[in-house]
């Protein structure tokens, strides 16, 4: 499987190798898949304790300049204009038809400044999408020397504590700069794992350090991008090029709570957005397919690409991401079905090696997300329900 | 009680009449953490090199191709429940099905041990 192209690196490959990580090609960099203990105990110790991902592949891409907001808003279904400095939102970038190009974090981290973090597979695709369409008076640059970790699970608080920062009046989806172990990083409280946790953005030079540093701590170890995956999964957020693509639109993909109300029809800035025609007369249901959950009876894995029938056998949809989920012992998927057919707890089949596996509609997520709100909010909440 | 190997790292042992089949722990290795084993039919028929059975790890799918022709006699139930018997002990425990051989079968015409692991080390 090894390409004959030279695959990039992050700044922390030296790292993952001493740890023992398993490298394989992901979107043009060798990144670790997973590390000696596996997928299924990295998995588990993000949920239970916290786990550190090199997520340096990801494209980092800085917006700034005059009406930064209003530009950025051009391109996304978003209300970017009343976003706050030091708070974060989940953002999607439309082609004409509604379709999504890339699914993003932008953070507003000064007055006009901003930082978008996307997809590695998209990200030189989405830099010419946002110069294509935005004034040269804007500033949009890749911050190519930067790197980006990602520090997941409960106990994630507690190791930023223990480094000296009180982070309890930080909640989730905020950001703020801080200086961690000396070093200057932008701080974000979010993720891609349903848990309480950030994001921490740091110049290469400083990387290994920072990832050292977190590392002392006994809580803290390595995950690879095979845990991301069955974390994101459980968490039932959307995994670009397979729940969403160009060919999925926001309604379609079940994230119409990713279309603020002030860019819906009678918000105070409806429209404006390449694609708006299409997504706002599709709110709020008016689509042939839905992205939904499917729990699959048995224990056989359902794969990504596998055909959902209805109970006569017609073709109604198809699986985009499934596997086996650790946190509850058993197969998860989701993927699409034709609107008539997504009510929860309605039967169908998924069709895996010419078989006929049932599958249960289910809401989205598999595993409720613990993230974190505030002091008051979540005293005494932080043990999940188990399943 | 010599055991041999295929190419595509299934192991084929003989117990008594019957030969017992599994993955070698080279092929558990590769596959990673297993969670789910489609064992075949009882009576299934199986031609050598035809698929027998489904390895799901956590992230891949593998095939165990029949190291043997023959008729299908057993399978190890246990792997629907502890799958993860086929990481923790490929040879042993972790047995996938029993199958009688067809009478043209010869089980030396499949590699020795000596041979499978040249072949594992020209991998690594």
């Amino acid at each position: 499987m090894n390409s004959p192209e030279v695959l990039k690196r992050t700044a922390l490959f030296e790292l993952h190798r001493q740890a023992g990580a398993k490298i394989v090609p992901f979107a043009g960099y060798a990144m670790p898949v997973h590390y000696a203990h596996g997928i299924i105990r990295e998995h588990l110790h993000t949920r239970e304790k916290a786990g550190l991902f090199d997520v340096s592949h990801m494209g980092q891409i800085r917006v700034c300049g005059p009406d930064a907001a209003q530009l950025l808003e051009t391109l996304m279904p978003v209300d970017i204009v009343s976003l706050p400095r030091g708070r974060q939102k989940y953002g999607l970038l439309l082609n004409a038809s509604g379709g999504i190009i890339d699914d993003l974090m932008v953070t507003r981290t000064g007055q006009e400044d901003y930082l978008l973090v996307v997809n590695a597979a998209r990200k030189d695709f989405d830099l010419n999408h946002i110069r294509a369409r935005l004034p040269d008076s804007l500033e949009v640059e890749m911050q190519a020397d930067q790197s980006l970790l990602a520090l997941q699970g409960p106990r994630c608080a507690r190791v930023m504590e223990k480094l000296g920062h009180d982070l309890s009046n930080m909640r989730f989806m905020q950001a703020q700069q801080l200086k961690l172990a000396g070093v200057p990083c932008w701080l974000s409280r979010s993720g891609y794992t349903g848990e309480d946790g950030f994001e921490i953005s740091v110049d290469d030079n400083h990387a290994a350090e920072i990832a050292a540093c977190l590392l002392k701590d006994d809580d803290v170890q390595w995950v690879g991008l095979g845990a991301r995956d069955s974390l994101r999964l459980e968490a039932g957020l959307c995994l670009y090029g397979h729940d969403i693509t160009e060919h999925t639109t926001p309604i379609e993909a079940s994230l119409l709570w990713a279309v603020s109300k002030a860019r819906r029809t009678g918000g105070p800035r409806p429209g404006g957005f390449v694609g708006d025609d299409i997504v706002l007369a599709q709110i709020p249901r008016n689509v042939a397919k839905r992205l939904v959950g499917f729990s699959p009876a048995g224990r056989a894995l359902i794969r990504p690409g596998a055909v959902i029938e209805d109970m006569a056998g017609r073709a109604i949809g198809q699986v985009t991401s499934g596997g086996f989920s650790p946190s509850l012992g058993r197969p998860v998927c989701m993927g699409y079905a034709v609107v008539g057919q997504c009510s929860e707890h309605n039967r169908l089949n998924a069709v895996v090696r010419d078989k006929r596996l049932p599958v249960a509609v289910t809401k989205l997520p598999f595993v409720s997300p613990n993230y974190y709100h505030g002091p008051a909010v979540n005293q005494g909440r932080q043990t999940r329900k188990q399943t | 009680m010599s055991t041999r190997y295929t190419d595509d790292h299934e192991w084929a042992r003989e117990e008594d009449d019957l030969i017992v089949v599994g993955i070698t722990d080279y092929a558990q290795q590769q596959l990673g953490e297993v969670v789910f084993v489609e064992l075949p039919d009882i009576d299934r028929v199986l031609e050598q090199g035809e698929e027998a059975a489904v390895i799901e790890s956590v992230k891949a799918a593998g095939e165990v191709k029949s190291p043997v022709s023959g008729t299908v006699v057993a399978v190890n139930q246990a792997l629907e429940d502890a799958p993860e018997k086929i990481n923790e002990d490929p040879s042993g425990t972790g047995w996938i099905y029993k199958i009688k051989p067809a009478d043209s079968v010869w089980l030396t015409d499949l590699m020795d041990e000596g041979a499978y692991q040249s072949l594992v080390e020209s991998l690594a």
